[in-house]
């Protein structure tokens, strides 16, 4: 069953993370990088994004020309800083992986559809 | 409907069956007789429902036989309807219809919201379970303490609930405490190597054992400093005492244990005057440790009254205003402080206010007539 990991932090914790010295945000990555490589198995496809101040959105509203916007759809402080895709077999290993993230913040699980069921 | 004989409760059960199927078939495959399958389960869901409705004693004498089911399944499914990713709302409605086999209507009423509610509540939890394919298992030893608290949680609330409502005409809906109850003996028993299900357990028996002696006959609340304790059931007492000790011998201690030890101190004091206040104390403290809460020190701060006196008990609830400013035991608690103080007006003020911010109508009498009285 494939789930996606979404990454998550506050406004805080980004600007926290920006200012801190390269010592410390390299032994970060480190552990980070560490977490993908052990269970690189059950990983697919996924990215960190760079901040929210470099997000565009574009809005759908009814028949009208698409509005294009500066910034992101989720407004206020929360932002999502990356994303993966992980293949296991239930929740409770999806929720394991999550448990297991070193980055700190939060980490929202969530189901794909699976189109081949439909 | 042969074992129930009501289309209605038998339909619903039935219809349960065939949501479980589809939630697990899926994933453990299809049983090699997915009729006989769908008629066991329904079968022991009218077994849950009629066990449910006969009284406490023919439970426990249900409990004590050889149960014919796989054992395993009815935890399996108590953690699963307990399982983290749901609201504690939605796992208390999922455990009440699946292991216990409550009605919709009958949650509804437990728990004083409509039936829309609850069905919907319902709906939502098992939709999540199928969407994000939440399993159907026992959970590993690294995650079973973790695990294993949701599920006790859940029985907690369930046994408060009924125990002492939060509201409605009703003070106390006994059979919703001692269907938790039950549930938390079924979980002890099948999880012989832990600990906090014989704390809970435990914890459940000394409050069901002074049940009688919590009201007068005309339904008035009696505080426990008043109660006639030759109306507390002693052998129960005894009994959940014993079971105190069976999970101590574990040494593992948990704080549904040492909750059920401070109840215990109260079982077995002779009179409120005569308890063991310094032991109480202690008890509280150790609790802390474990779950530091507002709600613990409030009542750390009554027995702190008895060793302590007034003014040492008022400096430790007047600290607990910014946590607890909503919370109706505070201000009555600080009422009665007060009133030993002899600040009338300030005791009435917070009687006041104590029977502001309470539902419950035998706590609602019971502060107008102290304020009548004062």
């Amino acid at each position: 069953m494939k789930y996606v990991l979404l990454f998550c932090g506050s406004q805080e914790l980004q600007r926290q993370w920006e200012q801190e010295s390269e010592d410390v945000r390299s032994a970060q990555y480190a552990r980070v990088y560490q977490w993908f490589e052990e269970n690189a198995a059950k990983l697919g496809d996924g990215n960190q994004l760079q901040g929210p101040h470099t997000a565009t959105t574009v809005r759908f509203e009814g028949g009208k020309e698409p509005i294009v916007r500066d910034g992101p759809f989720i407004e206020g402080n929360e932002v999502v800083g990356g994303y993966v895709e992980v293949n296991v077999a239930n929740l409770d290993e999806a929720l394991s992986l999550a448990k297991s993230w070193p980055g700190g913040g939060a980490v929202e699980i969530r189901p794909t559809v699976d189109n081949s069921q439909r | 409907m042969r074992i129930l004989g009501d289309f209605d409760v038998a339909e619903e059960i039935v219809q349960d069956a065939l949501v479980l199927a589809l939630e697990h078939w899926p994933v453990e495959g299809i049983p090699d007789k997915p009729g006989a399958w769908l008629m066991t389960v329904a079968k022991r869901r009218a077994l849950n429902q009629l066990s449910r409705d006969a009284n406490y004693r023919a439970k426990l004498a249900l409990l004590e036989q050889p149960v014919p089911r796989e054992p395993d399944d009815r935890l399996r499914l108590m953690f699963t309807c307990c399982h983290p990713a749901l609201s504690r709302a939605a796992q208390v409605a999922l455990t009440l219809r699946a292991v216990c086999g409550f009605t919709t209507a009958e949650i509804a009423h437990a728990f004083l919201t409509s039936e829309a509610t609850v069905a919907q509540r319902l709906v939502r939890a098992r939709r999540k379970i199928v969407a994000a394919n939440i399993p159907y298992r026992l959970p590993s030893d690294d995650e079973m303490a973790a695990r294993l608290g949701e599920v006790l949680a859940v029985l907690y609330l369930m046994f408060n609930e009924g125990y002492l409502a939060s509201g409605g005409a009703a003070p106390a809906r006994r059979d919703l405490a001692e269907d938790a109850a039950w549930l938390a003996a079924l979980v002890a028993r099948l999880l012989p190597g832990e600990p906090e299900p014989l704390g809970l357990l435990a914890l459940m028996r000394l409050h069901l054992a002074r049940a009688e002696a919590r009201f007068t006959p005309s339904g008035d609340l009696v505080l426990l400093p008043e109660q006639d304790r030759s109306r507390w059931d002693r052998a129960m007492i005894q009994e959940a005492t014993a079971l105190i000790e069976q999970a101590a011998a574990a040494r593992r201690l948990g704080p549904y244990q040492v909750e059920a030890a401070i109840v215990a101190c109260h079982a077995e004091a002779p009179s409120w005057e005569a308890t063991d206040w310094r032991q109480i104390v202690v008890l509280y403290d150790m609790l802390l440790t474990m779950t530091p809460s507002p709600v613990i020190r409030l009542n750390r701060a009554v027995a702190l009254w008895q060793l302590e006196g007034p003014e040492a008990a008022l400096a430790e609830v007047n600290a607990l205003a910014s946590d607890l400013g909503r919370y109706h035991l505070f201000h009555a608690t600080r009422a009665e402080l007060l009133l030993e103080l002899s600040h009338r007006e300030q005791a009435r003020a917070a009687a006041l206010r104590a029977l502001e911010l309470t539902q419950n109508r035998a706590e609602q009498a019971l502060l107008s007539r102290r304020l009548l009285e004062w």
